[in-house]
């Protein structure tokens, strides 16, 4: 701890800060633009300058910036020196110079950090009077909007997209007061994480483009937390909505799990809430070959109420993208032996493999906070720019051991960003990745190795052999593998923070297996390794703790006639098993109900629809795969007939209460149930408050203060203003009205405070700046690890991978638009979305002399696709690779052997500039 | 597409640095020797054989502004306006060049002979005022002789 006094009184701030981030933890208004607490100090912009004393005799003291000084102890520092005020308030004046002043129509005003600091410095008068500078602006694609002339060049966006994201396709271009941020070109952003850029610049040039179709300002929107439902990550946002419209979403601090940063995918992937495919009445058939026909929901009760009167006959099919209360309710309805989890027979023997190495193992599965944290990691099998794209992201933040060193060589700060760039150069951090093709981390990585997911499970079965030689060692492995191998068991050994990430990407229990022994060697010797496991949606983890059947199982319930209905609860079950294998089970069922939010190809099926809420119209809890149990809330109210889907359930369980009674099934009672009998879940109690919780004897309003138009918005249908409606399971209100203190963590509706309007607010949230929320970062831990244990190494290493005669390996690649369904509904999401094909080495296309853009057939288990080729060099010889859940991509069991044959060749075409196409990134763009 | 002469002084060039890339502005030089100025499909060339994204050339050849991003003509007129040749006529050099050739600053004459450009200072204010045409300066110019001047630049 340090003491520093400012303006000549002292306070006690922690070692390792500067002074902008001690005084702004200290509650001091400094105002500032090119620092960011992720992105560290550069000193660039000059508005943070205060004045430093020598002591306490020195009377004139120097102006120095707050960002670039260090909190040391008996430091003493003004921030309410009048010369020191001044400077600030002309470094205002300079940026306005060019600044174009036109916030009434810049999608920025009412959450503008350049505003909030204008006002900050008192700035109020401008004298300048002669010609702006102008720029063109660029079209950056479906995602973010440019406008430079706001521009006050921060250089917060290129230090964002270039240093943290690893962008390259933008830049800092010309020079003196014409300096521009932007692409050589108009075109898409190609880095994943470009919206970030919406928040992280203090003014409007990067805004959200998708918001601007259906605008509003910050203190109109009705706002709540929520959690991100497009993976596994639960990365917590703050979703906003309008006119019963979900608007946009945006990203809300938790300092363990996502920090400040979203990707793309989780923050314009909302749209498909308000999209043309949502079911917002229930629908029914009179007879199985009938049309579907709207019903009202008294009786599409009734039918439901009979479809489910012999409760024996009945079975229910869970969904891994639901929430945990939906999934309970169902379980609930038709009983524990007749619930099924709805995943694949291959993701559900993952996910269980996946839990069981995270409860019986020694190594913590670490929350994204403690992956930016490590300093050595081995990536195995996973693409995790795709399927879990803000672990990519925290990757690339890995502390370089360099910097560690340099911390303690040179007294070198963390945050002094430009000082530790300059040390470290070009050189990687520790990061290691093995995957079956290329992925877009790679630039980061210190070596990549690209082999057949057997092979890459050896890899990882030779590394915790290097470690522990007790763990079995690998047969037959390659010279150059076993000298990787030695050189990443090197790194993790050394390291004081080794981090391991697998997840069920390649479908390959051998590589989770794999992993788990790298991580379980680690510990033996003392080394607190960390395990990271990706797992595919928003709940795999809540369903594999709640535990159940797999959709196979489910058939055979079907099939061996143990069971006639189907309660299908929000899956689409024809992503999860074969056409031919779910349309014969649907068969068998004399009805099938349907609950969902979203049509897909299961409401052809259907005899009955149940249309739920989505994510921003219900509350509920979903476990993320760090093991994380979160609450998100309510942001809008569904249309008249939509419902959560645990609400339905209630309903359905109880007909005779019918009609009136849903009150009944409330929040508090479901999670009050879920905690009484699993006791695995207990902990999602204390997530959050339960409803009756009271601020000063109020709830927490979703509406800001200043939210305009209340007693006009129904007004064309009555002057009466109506009672705002009532929420009965959270202790947010659908109002202005409420005690507008700092809520608990877990029900922070939006970041604000006096003078704060940006999302810079954040600032008076956290107890540290940069560090956790006031009163804890939310969310509990469902899954500790063993802290000692030695379970027994996984013995079966998996043989060395051989290509057939004739046949590839088909493994699956992922993108991060495209692979994941409800984002794919989205129009930004969808116009990124790549096209259909599969990737095939350039020897095994050459052996068939197939060529780039030639279309294929594809044989396997009884399946057939046609589809355009692309070639990756990267790919190993003898495996092709599929991508993964495209729309309008039938499901295929992965990874599988098939057959290629050429259909139709196609004139060459020049090879693709930005080298090759597979797997997200690249490919999206195309 | 770079030409193979571009190419072998580009090998040469770069086998100074240890990297490709620290030798970005060398590159940038060299070919805007051959070729004048630096297109945009000039730009993507140097970049792709550099092994950097054209945003990462540019911003390096939009900083300095010997690199040119637009067509120049065959002859570059810098004029000094910085603050001792302004004092002792900078003025008078502008309005001799503008009245002879009939183009502004930043301006290239319809032949394609002669573009006009600033200059922040050329470092020779004791013989102000100054200007330079391609490699040439012209120190203490009382704006006299224009034609003849400019007739050595064809």
């Amino acid at each position: 701890m340090a003491v520093i006094y400012i303006d000549n009184r002292p306070y006690t701030v922690k070692d390792g800060q500067n002074l902008l981030q001690a005084c702004l933890g200290l509650g001091f208004d400094v105002p500032y633009f090119c620092w960011h607490p992720a992105l560290g100090s550069v000193g660039a912009c000059r508005q943070c300058a205060v004045k430093q004393f020598k002591d306490e005799h020195d009377t004139r003291g120097k102006i120095v910036m707050s960002c670039m000084t260090p909190a040391a102890d008996g430091v003493r520092i003004s921030i309410d020196d009048p010369e020191v005020r001044e400077f600030r308030a002309s470094v205002i004046e300079w940026m306005m110079i060019n600044h174009p002043h036109d916030c009434p129509v810049c999608d920025e005003g009412g959450e503008c950090h350049l505003q909030d600091m204008t006002v900050m410095t008192g700035h109020v008068h401008r004298e300048y009077n002669f010609p702006k500078r102008t720029f063109r602006n660029q079209n950056l694609g479906p995602l973010v909007n440019h406008e430079m002339n706001r521009c006050i060049h921060c250089y917060r966006c290129v230090r964002f997209y270039r240093q943290y994201a690893g962008g390259r396709d933008f830049d800092a271009l010309a020079a003196h007061d014409h300096v521009y941020f932007g692409r050589s070109e108009d075109g898409v952003l190609e880095n994943e994480f470009s919206g970030n850029l919406v928040e992280v610049c203090p003014t409007g040039v990067f805004t959200d483009k998708t918001l601007k179709r259906h605008y509003s300002r910050k203190w109109d929107l009705q706002t709540a937390p929520s959690i991100c439902v497009h993976c596994g990550l639960g990365c917590n946002t703050i979703a906003g909505s309008r006119y019963g419209q979900l608007r946009r979403i945006r990203n809300r601090y938790n300092g363990e799990v996502n920090g400040y940063f979203l990707c793309d995918r989780g923050r314009y992937g909302y749209e498909f809430v308000t999209g043309d495919s949502r079911i917002e009445q229930p629908l029914a058939r009179p007879e199985r070959s009938a049309a579907l026909e709207r019903v009202a929901r008294g009786e599409a009760l009734q039918r439901a109420a009979s479809f489910l009167r012999d409760r024996g006959r009945v079975i229910g099919i869970g969904s891994p993208r639901a929430s945990l209360e939906a999934n309970y309710a169902l379980r609930r309805l038709v009983g524990p032996d007749r619930f099924y989890l709805g995943v694949s027979t291959e993701d559900y023997r993952m996910t269980a493999a996946a839990l069981k190495i995270l409860q019986a193992g020694p190594a913590r599965s670490p929350s994204l906070k403690e992956v930016r944290m490590a300093d050595a990691a081995l990536v195995l099998g996973e693409d995790v720019t795709n399927t879990a794209p803000v672990l990519a992201l925290a990757l690339r933040q890995l502390v370089h051991p360099k910097a560690d060193a340099a911390a303690k060589t040179f007294d070198l700060p963390s945050w002094s960003d430009a000082a530790i760039r300059e040390l470290v150069q070009d050189e990687k951090e520790s990061l290691f990745l093995a995957t079956p093709a290329h992925t877009k981390l790679e630039d980061a990585a210190c070596q990549t190795y690209h082999a057949a997911p057997d092979n890459l499970a050896r890899l990882g079965f030779a590394v915790a052999h290097r470690i522990d030689p007790a763990s079995p060692a690998v047969p037959d492995l390659a010279e150059e593998v076993d000298r990787l191998a030695e050189e990443i068991a090197a790194a993790l050994v050394s390291a004081k923070r080794p981090l391991i990430v697998s997840g069920t990407g390649c479908c390959s229990e051998a590589m989770l297996q794999a992993a788990a022994n790298v991580a379980w060697a680690l510990c033996r010797r003392g080394n607190p390794a960390l395990l990271s496991l990706v797992l595919p949606e928003a709940n795999s983890i809540g369903l594999g703790l709640m535990g159940g059947g797999d959709l196979q199982s489910a058939f055979q319930a079907l099939r061996e006639e143990r069971a006639d209905t189907v309660v299908v609860l929000e899956n689409d079950l024809y992503r999860r098993e074969s056409a031919a294998a779910v349309d014969a089970a649907l068969q068998l069922a004399k009805h099938v109900i349907l609950i969902d939010h979203t049509r897909h190809a299961m409401a052809e099926k259907a005899d009955l629809i149940l249309p739920a809420a989505t994510f921003a119209e219900e509350s509920g809890t979903l476990v993320n795969s760090e093991g994380r149990a979160q609450r998100y809330y309510q942001v809008l109210l569904p249309k008249a007939s939509v419902q959560p889907s645990w609400r339905w359930l209630g309903l359905l369980n109880e007909p005779a209460s019918g009609t009136a009674d849903e009150e009944l099934f409330k929040l508090d009672g479901i999670l009050a149930d879920i905690a009484g009998e699993l006791p695995q879940f207990r902990p999602i109690l204390e997530i959050a408050p339960p409803s009756g919780f009271r601020m000063m004897g109020q709830k927490v309003p979703r509406q800001s203060p200043r939210s305009s138009g209340r007693t006009a918005i129904d007004a064309k249908e009555n002057v009466s203003e109506p009672k705002p409606p009532e929420d009965p399971d959270s202790p947010l209100a659908f109002s202005m009205e409420g005690d507008e203190g700092l809520p608990p963590p877990a029900l922070i509706p939006r970041f604000w405070a006096p003078g704060w309007n940006s999302d810079q607010a954040v600032n008076k949230f956290q107890a540290e700046i940069g560090g956790a929320l006031r009163s804890g970062d939310p969310g509990k831990r469902l899954i500790e690890p063993q802290v000692g244990a030695q379970p027994d190494f996984f013995q079966t290493v998996p043989t060395v991978f051989e290509p057939h005669d004739g046949r590839l390996l088909l493994v699956p690649l992922y993108h991060i638009f495209g692979s994941e369904p409800l984002s794919a509904l989205s129009r930004g999401i969808a116009e990124l979305t790549s096209g259909r094909y599969v990737a095939l080495h350039p020897a095994d296309a050459a052996a068939q002399k197939i060529a780039e853009g030639d279309t294929v057939q594809l044989e396997l288990d009884g399946i057939s696709l046609e589809l355009p080729v692309k070639i990756a060099a990267s790919l190993p010889p003898g495996v092709a690779g599929l991508p993964s859940g495209l729309p309008g991509m039938e499901h295929v069991a992965l990874p599988s052997w098939c057959t290629v044959t050429t259909i139709l060749q196609t004139p060459p075409l020049a090879p693709p500039q930005n080298g090759e196409g597979v797997g997200g990134g690249v490919g999206a763009q195309s | 597409m770079l030409t193979p002469e571009e190419i072998r002084e580009l090998e040469a060039d770069l086998a100074h640095y240890p990297q490709k890339q620290s030798g970005c502005v060398d590159a940038l030089k060299i070919v805007q020797r051959r070729r004048g100025w630096i297109s945009d499909d000039t730009l993507r060339e140097v970049a792709v054989y550099l092994e950097m994204t054209p945003e990462e050339l540019d911003g390096v050849a939009t900083f300095y502004p010997v690199i040119f991003r637009r067509q120049v003509g065959r002859h570059i007129i810098r004029i000094c306006d910085s603050v001792s040749c302004w004092i002792m006529g900078y003025e008078k050099v502008y309005s001799a060049l503008n009245g002879t050739l009939g183009i502004r600053l930043g301006e290239t004459t319809a032949d394609g002979r002669f573009t006009l450009l600033p200059s922040a200072c050329l470092g020779v204010c004791e013989h102000a005022p100054a200007l330079m045409i391609d490699d040439d300066l012209i120190a203490d110019w009382n704006p006299g002789n224009v034609d003849g001047i400019l007739s050595r630049y064809p």
